[in-house]
């Protein structure tokens, strides 16, 4: 595995990184566990790298606002931390194998935005900001498209912020594994707080099967104020057939689109099942 | 027998493996090396109309740019196929295309440059016209594609090859209760060894010798390929050595063009010159496995005996054929359709094709996984037929203990075996009764749960070289093992063997302490280098311990015979009156012991010379060639337990059991390693590996994004145990045990899915069982509802 020739860069800062690639071109290299495999095949010639593995961005700090997750943390860690969602731990704990997680870091993770990944639906859940040297951005803004994000050129993801699990909620995340990549062939994330055995606030997202990760309003606004059992969690479910457009559903030869779209609803109501037994 | 064999003793190998500090050839480096990359087509199927290699050539630090035209001007030979079945049409193929490219990865151009990144940056200079031409693809497919691989061979079937009892057959299927059929694929696989594959070469022009260092499983037989045959270097002039080697699976095997390549540049630049795979080169230039669409019937009465089989199999060979390809689907194959059962009507049927694709040869196990598939599977369909447990049906049909030595319709002859014997442990060690009570009420509970029984067998220790020669093979299958005991006691043994992670420095210590009754930490097992092991058959088909291991027993007894007519003369006995006592290593004259003469005695006596009996040499070294008087028959019985989730299709392995007879057991943790390693590798086809090629001839699953290994979090904690029926037609007893988890767990897993849903009638579902196909069949049985 030999890359094509390429400058290399260690940023002291993450604005001394911005000004590197905005003068050298290139792209960040944080864990390098996206960037590099895709080097080595040749399919990737960034020119030059700027390395921003060593910035002061690794950590989990906790406030009165909630949990800030610097951008280099790795996955292990996230997957290690009691003070994170539930959902948020559990999905990274599922990346890859112990060695990505050891290395891929979350920051580098959402940047690349690749469909299969499970963080950005856990996010998207989690109602999660995206924290960057410029500005702070909502999750459901942050993921675009297809390895597609709103970062502008340059711009550099610092943390990531969510709010800690409030009080009568709990949050899942369930996966159907690609497996051989162990990436997500169809993630769904759930927060769903519960008052007296009815549903007082949901948060859902499917990811895996479409582009971008998706949140599931029908499954929501199917959830709030009814009680919650299993008939209720499975109609529920099931609406996320509604925020699915077919015509947008990945398949391949793990996985065709008929069938990830069969699986949506029945991984979207173990997510629910399982948020709902942390809730109380 | 002797105090190490049969004990447990950890693996001499493992701490430098374990560490890190194994001795492999991508490790090595030699002053003033130089490093080779591989232009590869990106086509399946296409005229090379011209190869541009200026702007490579004009790279700073390219030494140069080759292609197949050079070795065609500097004489060097095509690529010779080992195994020549009657009628066998064998395409050339040299180590450069020069015409035609027939696969994706197929070898155009190399590129010798000072770094191995300029290597791979001049490779993306090289321009070459092709014209894509339309792929044949499909083991069967293929006769019908309207494409031929090779001009000259008409339909793509390179080789067809029958064998069985006709007539008994056509009796079998006119007088069935009950005919059970079914057609299979069993898939392609790509061997994925850990270690890539890897070369270096040195050439020193003054004594016109060259040293390379390879990936082989066989290396001395490699030699002789490279001598006789591709680059023709004088034997004498060619060292082989093939040092740590991280697993083979039999992809190792084969020459390779690259091990023409990378000497052919060494020499002709005159530097060392060093190649390593990458992955992603691996998965579409190491040999793969399997790859067999199968047509199969099998007939039976009503009180569940087995009367005939009929099998008709297209075994695609890819676009070349490998080393030993044909025997795979031949004589590794169709031979074993009896399974462990007396099955008086056997006939198989084959046609060796040839495709778009990768080249296809052994691959663990190599054909006898295959034909346990094709039985195993049959005989859960026949015993579902007649409601009878599998089990039972089995035992019905099992060739009796007092059968042996049994002799098949397809041309083996069993050495022996106690198959009732296995089940009853594999019944006892799965509380199997237990089993299905549990099984029953969680059906009644909803749960998919499925119980999977199969009874394999396999022909391993190949080969009685006669028997060899008549099959077709170029070569025959002795192996050499030699032992060199020194003046000081110490002792060399020497082996034509080659370890590529089977451990054989402990096992063959072990075998030889035991024959001279000293510490195995006195002996080194040397393999590997051919400057020191002069001939040698290498290590496949699990015969390097009843082969290789044999001919090391030859030889210390010719030692011991020569030790004992030393000691009579030093004690001044009669020849006839000497002892050995294996426990303390001594000769001793019969009745007292303390007049005797140790082994290191013995030894010194030897080398020094003073005092020897008359007309005996000086020295103590033996060798031996040891040709193996049969195949052994390992053979096994395994159960599993899966649940299989309704609502996804995703399969749980829950249990598994695994009972194998390989004759005796010279270490036990090492034959329970082989065994687990090669359940691992056999479940990894039955639910996660395939090669998938698309109609035009791209492998989709060329890397391991996209290839499913099998991982340790897919298996439960593997319980094995085993009976014991030594080979009678080898010293030790043994039979072989590398390859018979793999024959046995694929069937075993299959068949257990089947079971578990059985109820929902469906039948078959061709490998591996993924998700979605499971989830399909799942939802088709409903009628398309939950």
């Amino acid at each position: 595995m030999y890359p094509p020739k390429f400058d290399y860069y260690r940023a002291a800062s993450p604005d001394e990184a911005t000004a590197l690639v905005q003068e050298h071109g290139g792209k960040f290299l944080a864990g390098g566990h996206s960037l590099i495999p895709v080097m080595n095949l040749r399919l990737a010639d960034p020119g030059a790298l700027v390395d921003i593995g060593r910035l002061d961005m690794k950590g989990i700090s906790t406030s009165s606002s909630g949990v800030t997750i610097g951008a280099l943390t790795t996955h292990a860690m996230v997957a290690a931390s009691g003070d994170v969602p539930t959902a948020l731990s559990e999905a990274a704990g599922k990346i890859g194998d112990p060695q990505v997680r050891n290395r891929g870091t979350v920051g580098g993770n959402i940047a690349h935005a690749d469909p299969a990944s499970d963080l950005p639906t856990v996010l998207l859940t989690l109602k999660a900001t995206i924290n960057t040297n410029g500005r702070s951005i909502p999750a459901d803004d942050f993921f675009v498209d297809l390895f597609t994000t709103a970062l502008d050129e340059g711009e550099i993801i610092t943390s990531v912020s969510v709010a800690s699990e409030g009080a009568n909620t709990g949050s899942a995340y369930a996966k159907l594994v690609n497996p051989a990549s162990r990436y997500a062939m169809v993630g769904a994330a759930a927060q769903v707080t519960v008052q007296n055995g009815v549903c007082t606030a949901a948060s859902v997202a499917v990811g895996g099967l479409t582009p971008k990760a998706t949140r599931a309003s029908s499954v929501e606004a199917a959830l709030v104020g009814q009680p919650l059992n299993s008939d209720t969690l499975a109609a529920a479910a099931a609406a996320v057939t509604n925020d699915l457009d077919p015509d947008d559903i990945l398949g391949d030869i793990h996985a065709s689109a008929e069938y990830r779209q069969q699986m949506a609803p029945v991984f979207v109501r173990r997510a629910l099942a399982t948020a709902v037994s942390r809730a109380s | 027998m002797g105090s190490y064999i049969g004990k447990s003793m950890k693996r001499v190998e493992d701490p430098r493996f374990i560490q890190g500090k194994g001795r492999y050839v991508a490790n090595l480096t030699l002053p003033g090396m130089a490093y080779l990359a591989i232009k590869r087509s990106p086509y399946a199927h296409a005229k090379i109309n011209s190869i541009d290699t200026s702007a490579a050539e004009a790279l700073d630090g390219v030494l140069g740019v080759f292609t197949g035209q050079d070795l065609l001007n500097d004489g060097v030979g095509a690529l010779p196929c080992g195994w020549q079945v009657p009628n066998i049409k064998i395409p050339v193929q040299y180590a450069l295309q020069v015409d035609k490219v027939r696969h994706v990865g197929d070898r155009v151009a190399i590129v010798v440059a000072e770094s191995p990144y300029i290597a791979y940056d001049a490779l993306d200079l090289i321009e070459v016209d092709y014209d894509p031409l339309p792929a044949a693809i499909g083991a069967k497919a293929t006769m019908e594609a309207g494409v031929l691989v090779h001009d000259e061979i008409a339909d793509n079937v390179s080789y067809t090859w029958e064998i069985g009892d006709m007539a008994a057959r056509n009796k079998a299927f006119a007088e069935a209760d009950h005919i059970v059929e079914l057609d299979l694929i069993n898939q392609r696989l790509i061997a994925t060894a850990m270690e890539p594959r890897a070369a270096v070469a040195q050439w020193n022009e003054f004594t016109e010798e060259m040293t390379l260092w390879t990936t082989s499983q066989n290396p001395n037989l490699t030699r002789v390929v490279i001598s006789a045959f591709t680059l023709q270097i004088p034997e004498h002039k060619l060292r082989l050595i093939s040092p740590d080697v991280g697993g083979g699976f039999g992809s190792k095997i084969p020459h390779y063009p690259e091990e023409i390549l990378v000497p052919w540049a060494a020499r002709r630049l005159n530097r060392p010159v060093k190649w390593v795979s990458t992955r992603s080169e691996a998965a579409v230039s190491d040999t793969q496995g399997r790859d067999h669409v199968t047509k199969a019937r099998l007939a039976i009465k009503n009180d569940g005996t087995v009367t005939g089989l009929d099998v008709n199999t297209w075994a695609d060979n890819g676009a070349y054929l490998s080393i030993v390809a044909p025997l795979i689907p031949t004589a590794f194959y169709i031979t074993l359709l009896s399974g462990l059962y007396k099955i008086p009507g056997i006939y198989g049927n084959m046609w060796g094709t040839l495709s778009n694709t990768v080249w296809v040869d052994a691959y663990r196990g190599a054909g006898r996984p295959e034909a346990s598939y094709v039985v195993e599977r049959l005989m859960d369909l026949a015993a579902q037929k007649l409601n009878m447990d599998p089990i039972e049906f089995r035992k019905k049909n099992l060739i009796p203990a007092e059968d042996f030595p049994y002799q098949t319709p397809v041309a083996l002859q069993y050495d022996s075996g106690n198959y009732q014997g296995l089940f009853a442990e594999a019944e006892d060690l799965s509380n199997y009764a237990q089993l299905r009570a549990d099984q029953a009420k969680a059906r009644q509970d909803g749960r998919l749960i499925g119980i999977g029984v199969a009874g394999c067998i396999e022909a391993s220790g190949p080969a009685p070289s006669a028997v060899a020669g008549a099959l077709g093979g170029v070569t025959g299958f002795w192996e050499s093992g030699s032992i060199r005991v020194h003046a000081t006691g110490k002792v060399t043994v020497l082996t034509g063997a080659h370890s590529h992670g089977q451990g054989h420095d402990t096992t063959f210590r072990q075998i030889v302490a035991d024959q001279f009754g000293i510490n195995p930490n006195d002996i080194d097992i040397s393999h590997g280098d051919t400057a020191v092991i002069t001939n040698g058959m290498g290590t496949y088909g699990s015969r390097s311990t009843s082969v290789g291991g044999s001919a090391l027993v030859r030889s210390a007894e010719k030692v011991r015979g020569k030790m004992a007519k030393l000691a009579a003369h030093l004690l001044e006995a009669d020849e006839a009156d000497m002892a050995f006592d294996a426990a303390t290593g001594n000769f001793h004259v019969k009745g007292s012991p303390d007049k005797a003469k140790s082994f290191g005695e013995l030894a010194f006596a030897a080398y020094t010379a003073h005092s020897l009996p008359a007309g005996m040499e000086p020295g103590l070294e033996e060798d031996t060639y040891y040709d193996p008087a049969n195949f052994t028959y390992p053979n096994s019985a395994h159960i599993a337990q899966v649940e299989v989730d309704r609502e996804t299709g995703q399969i749980t392995i829950q249990k598994y059991f695994a009972v194998d007879d390989v004759g005796n057991v010279i270490n036990p943790m090492i034959v329970r390693g082989q065994v687990v390693g090669g359940i691992a590798q056999g479940v990894g086809q039955a639910l996660w590996e395939g090669a998938q090629y698309d109609s035009g001839g791209q492998l989709v699953t060329g890397s391991l994004l996209d290839y499913t290994m099998p991982r340790a979090d897919g298996f439960p904690m593997i319980q094995t145990s085993r009976t014991v029926t030594p080979s009678p037609h080898n010293p030790l007893g043994v039979k072989g045990v590398g390859e018979m988890g793999t024959i046995a767990s694929t069937p075993t897993i299959v068949n257990a899915v089947m079971d578990a849903l059985a109820p929902l009638g469906v039948k078959h579902i061709d490998m591996p069982l993924t998700a979605e196909k499971v989830y399909a069949a799942i939802h088709a049985a409903n009628g398309g509802g939950h």
